[in-house]
């Protein structure tokens, strides 16, 4: 798989250049952007931890997930059950909700894997069993089932930075998540030059003939699906400890596993910076919509009385339509073509 | 629970079920042919029922009379989207096909929420309050009819494969599409016919749950899912099998919700799903071993 | 062209935004240039789902805010001035959209209908330190949590119970007609579990002189109900309480006709069985149901002027909770900035804690909240559908009407 190859080259003095003053724009949005653009930067990097994990289980194992909500759910179910059951610290806790995710990852995928379920039959799966746990997770009153489940936060809580607590101010979590989006980036980067990572990628190019060659197919595989469950099952602790409620309706919602892959495949699917950067182009955009109604409606172009609900959503829907129909092998692909961000010969 | 509970929730089950089944032949049909998952299944079957809807508020037409309208109609935007849009992405792989369609379903609720607004809507028809008695076993009207209507319209679907000569090369095509090229068929136009066809069992079916149920634009995904679990266990792609699934999940669902809780159905359906995705994984009539 | 009207543009003057684009990820995001006015007009933030599954409620609700800002002034109440914010059904936009509002100059933030969304923007709220006025949620952690500016003057779920178990005795009594049997069926989301988790907590308490005969719960994406309803007529109860949303209750009203459940009557704790839709798609049928649910008591000074300014603008509608509960929220918004006299945080907060409203639209004494912002006791109605409009039948000092009980059999209409 070249494009692979491709996007772990090193970056051209271009691409340094501007993934640096990118960076740094990021690093100090506290200091220019104001609380809701910094809200929206800390779903945008948390939608872009789930878009990594999810675009290693398709671009590395092939496995193409329409129920990753699943994993994020567990994650956080998991840690907050633990937290405000037994007081035991979310960087603890992380270990048995990731510990958990990986256990569903590798179950699904095993079952996958064991009776040849591949493609859409396999997304099928996935659903189902996102769906499946929803239910459960309905009625069991334990975790608070349909009413909710609910962490305490003191006024102190706000005003600190308790990192082993996950307890602190929106700049904390903003760097929390930041962090941690990066983190997956790099592991997944170091996994690609790793061993593993060419397992993977002759896995991908020709599965019979890995076989033939003695690869263990099947581990490999697994392994890809259990980092890629864990790392979902991470972004659910986070979430967790964000949110600090958690209802299964909105937890497990397909909706959330289907904004899950979107930024991955309008980023570019198998890419490294795919899903971060298809993230960084959708969830603005949305804002973006939303304020050129505003600017219409102002300019008196639209009746500024009448109701346009769901008119962000059509026009949304249409440029990722576009998207697909025109840069069907993502964004990032030609973005990194067009203004030479990667040092490489060939164009892929 | 007794004889009669049960046996009143298990015809009302096979009853739904039928209507369900239509509307899972419409992804069953388009996927054999033209392997492609419709994601805006349930979109396309609630622009139907608006349809219907505007059709009952306008000219006070029975849903069931709109059928074959919301079909013609559903028919023309199925075939235009498979030769617009859809045959596009054909050649790539199946998540950007998901992404596509997914995002196509998004455009199509705003869109009828721009046009609608969000309100849950509905017909008054005469006898949507009517029921029968054989004995203990309550049968409603618009529930019989709507299965009757159903079958009518599924059966005409699988004569139409069987007995005319554009099923048999949309068939031929879902078989083998480089034989089908081959031997000279327009391999395209059938295709945007089959997608055509599906959206039209879409439509139909849309006016015939229109029967039965309130319509708001939000009511779409519910139905793709339904449609995919009915299809998964009947066999993608096997039209038969899609009718077979969908009596199935209505009857099972019943009887789940008098044996438990009825909050718990939808665990049963995807309970089932998982079961026949790793015992049968073809479904339960389909054929061919992927 | 309404006074409201230049109000909204004045807002979206001042609230002109720049397009930051950045690198090539291209942030873009809306920041506001300039930030609050003059104390003479207070900014509110109006937070509701306007899309998504729960738009057909959210923008209900938006009905009840719309006719507020000319009623209120109409009463001597200050400007307001409103901006909007649409969860589009989704906690994370819920907070997002929150933020937004404050920083684009919100004083105060109303909303949002939904337990999870309101939990979201409760938490902007408390970390901003912006109130937060609550029109409807009945999830009773949102006033246990120890939040400092969060005001809610929406009954939790055990108090819709409390009192419906107090109207239904004296709905019995007046009537003679006391079912000993009652089937439970609700709707398996947070409102539904809350209530029906408070009802068998409550019932001991109340010494109710029915047995509940029968728990069902259904999935609120369930669409035939046909089993659900056999399962009710199999435990042949007397009456059935129900929680339902709006088309599973049409769905539910259908097959209990069809399925000729005889019932003395059916009592319900909302919320979709006193909706509009509801009585339209229902018709006869949806006739004589009980809704023993928080409402508006047209009897006060208030209502009556809500009432006019409603019909002028929305005719054919009749109203219901989602309008007088998010009424209410704006009065309290406007009662609060009239008496605070400025719109900083803190003022307004200190204002909030010691609102004392009569005058307002909803059932009950008045407006005014414990030490966590809570209006302790919200007296909930017995709301009768009667030839297709709500009518308030108990409390007697709120009732337009004498509640018929039983009801009248599905075949006799």
């Amino acid at each position: 798989m070249t494009s692979l190859r491709l996007f772990f080259d090193p970056l051209a003095p271009a691409g340094l250049w501007l993934g640096g003053a990118f960076f740094l724009l990021l690093l100090l949005l506290p200091y220019w952007g104001g609380s809701y653009v910094m809200t929206v930067a800390t779903t945008v990097f948390y939608l872009a931890l789930i878009g990594q994990s999810w675009n290693l289980m398709l671009g590395f194992a092939g496995l193409l997930s329409i129920g990753h909500a699943l994993f994020v759910g567990i994650g956080a179910y998991t840690a907050a059950y633990l937290f405000a059951a037994i007081g035991l610290p979310p960087i603890v806790g992380v270990l048995p909700a990731v510990g958990l995710a990986v256990l569903m990852g590798l179950l699904i995928g095993y079952l996958g894997f064991r009776f040849a379920i591949g493609g859409v039959y396999f997304a099928l799966l996935t659903i189902a069993f996102a769906e499946f746990v929803r239910v459960m997770i309905d009625h069991a009153s334990w975790l608070g089932a349909t009413e909710g489940f609910f962490l305490k936060v003191t006024e102190a809580d706000r005003h600190s930075v308790d990192l082993v607590n996950l307890r602190g101010t929106p700049e904390m979590y903003y760097y929390l998540i930041m962090a941690l989006a990066l983190g997956a980036l790099v592991l997944c980067r170091y996994l690609l030059h790793s061993r593993l990572g060419y397992y993977w990628q002759a896995i991908r190019d020709d599965a019979e003939a890995a076989d033939a060659l003695g690869v263990d197919v099947l581990r490999y595989k697994m392994y890809a699906v259990a980092i890629s469950a864990g790392m979902a099952g991470v972004a659910g602790v986070f979430y967790a400890f964000y949110q600090n409620s958690l209802f299964p309706e909105i937890v497990f919602n397909i909706e959330r596993s289907i904004e899950a892959t979107l930024g991955s495949i309008v980023g570019g699917v198998g890419t490294l910076f795919g899903p971060i950067f298809g993230t960084f182009i959708l969830t603005p955009l949305g804002e973006i919509v939303t304020e050129a109604i505003d600017l219409l409606k102002h300019w008196q172009v639209i009746d500024p009385e009448t109701r346009l609900d769901g008119l962000k959503l059509l026009i949304w829907g249409f440029i990722v339509v576009l998207i697909v129909l025109f840069k069907p092998r993502g964004l990032w692909p030609w973005v990194c073509g067009r203004l030479r961000l990667i040092r490489t010969e060939a164009e892929s | 629970m007794d004889f009669w509970t049960l046996t009143n929730a298990v015809a009302s089950g096979l009853l739904i079920g039928l209507v369900y089944g239509l509307s899972a032949l419409g992804l069953s049909v388009i996927f054999g042919v033209i392997r492609i998952v419709n994601f805006a299944h349930g979109e396309i079957m609630v622009m139907g029922m608006f349809f219907a809807l505007v059709m009952f508020r306008w000219l006070g037409m029975d849903p069931l009379l709109s059928v074959p309208l919301a079909a013609g109609l559903m028919f023309v935007f199925g075939y235009v989207l498979q030769r617009v849009v859809v045959s596009r992405v054909s050649h790539l792989p199946e998540h950007m096909q998901f992404l596509l369609l997914a995002a196509l379903a998004i455009m199509i609720v705003s869109a009828l929420l721009l046009i609608f607004g969000p309100d849950a809507q509905g017909v008054e028809v005469d006898y949507a309050w009517e029921s029968f008695a054989f004995g203990e076993l309550i049968i409603d009207y618009p529930k019989m009819f709507a299965a009757i209507a159903a079958v009518i319209v599924a059966s005409l679907l699988l004569a139409f494969f069987k007995y005319t000569t554009t099923g048999k090369a949309i068939r031929a095509c879902a078989d083998n599409r480089m034989g089908a090229q081959v031997v000279g068929l327009n391999v395209d136009r059938l295709y945007a016919l089959t997608f055509g066809i599906g959206a039209a069992c879409l439509g139909a079916a849309g006016a015939i749950i229109l029967l039965l149920f309130e319509v708001h634009p939000y009511l779409a995904p519910g139905y793709t899912l339904l449609a995919f679990v009915i299809v998964i266990i009947g066999g993608l792609g096997s039209l038969f099998g899609a009718l077979v699934g969908g009596i199935l999940i209505g009857v099972s669902e019943a009887i789940a919700a008098i044996l438990f809780q009825p909050s718990m159905k939808t665990a049963f359906s995807f309970g089932l799903l998982i079961l026949v995705l790793l015992l049968r994984p073809q479904g339960l009539l389909g054929k061919a071993a992927r | 062209m309404s006074d409201k009207m230049k109000d909204m543009k004045t807002s979206s003057a001042s609230r002109r935004t720049v397009l930051v684009g950045a690198g090539a990820g291209a942030v873009a995001a809306a920041v506001p240039l300039r930030r609050g006015l003059a104390a003479s007009r207070i900014k509110v933030g109006i937070l509701l789902p306007r899309s998504g599954p729960q738009a057909q409620t959210g923008i209900d609700c938006q009905r009840g805010a719309d006719i507020a800002p000319d009623v209120l002034r109409a009463m001597g109440y200050p400007e307001l001035e409103y901006m909007l914010g649409d969860t589009e059904t989704k906690v994370d936009i819920a907070r997002a959209q929150a933020e937004k509002l404050i920083d684009a100059g919100a004083h105060v933030i109303v909303g949002a209908f939904d337990s999870g969304q309101t939990m979201a923007a409760a938490q902007v709220c408390e970390q901003r330190n912006i109130p937060l006025v609550v029109n409807i949620a009945a999830v009773p952690k949102l006033t246990e949590l120890g939040y400092k500016w969060v005001f809610r003057s929406f009954p939790t779920g055990p108090m819709i119970v409390g009192d419906a178990f107090r109207n239904q005795k004296k709905l019995f009594g007046m009537n003679g007609a006391t079912p000993k049997s009652v089937a439970l069926l609700h709707v398996n989301d947070t409102f539904g579990t809350s209530l029906a988790g408070a009802l068998f907590a409550l019932t001991p308490k109340f010494k109710m002189p029915y047995k509940i005969v029968e728990k069902i719960s259904y999935d609120p994406y369930g669409r035939d109900f046909s089993a659900e309803v056999r399962k009710v007529k199999a435990a042949k109860p007397e009456a059935l309480w129900a929680v339902s949303r709006l088309n599973d209750a049409i769905a539910i009203t259908k097959e209990l006709v069809r399925q000729r459940v005889d019932l003395m009557g059916i009592l319900s704790t909302g919320p979709g069985w006193y909706e509009d839709a509801y009585l339209k798609a229902t018709g006869k049928y949806g006739n004589d149901v009980i809704n023993l649910a928080p409402w508006i008591d047209f009897k006060k000074e208030m209502a009556r002027k809500m009432r006019d300014a409603f019909r002028n603008k929305f005719p054919g509608r009749n109203m219901n909770t989602n309008h007088g509960y998010t009424f209410d929220a704006m009065l309290i918004v406007a009662d609060a900035f009239k008496r605070a006299g400025s719109t900083r945080n803190t003022d307004l907060q200190t204002a909030l804690q010691t609102t004392n409203i009569t005058n307002n639209t909803t059932i009950g004494e008045g407006i005014k909240f414990n030490k966590k912002g809570q209006v302790p006791h919200v007296p909930c109605a017995a709301v009768q559908n009667r030839d297709g409009k709500p009518l308030v039948v108990l409390p007697e000092y709120a009732a337009v009407a004498k509640p018929t009980w039983p009801m009248r059999p599905w075949t006799k209409r």
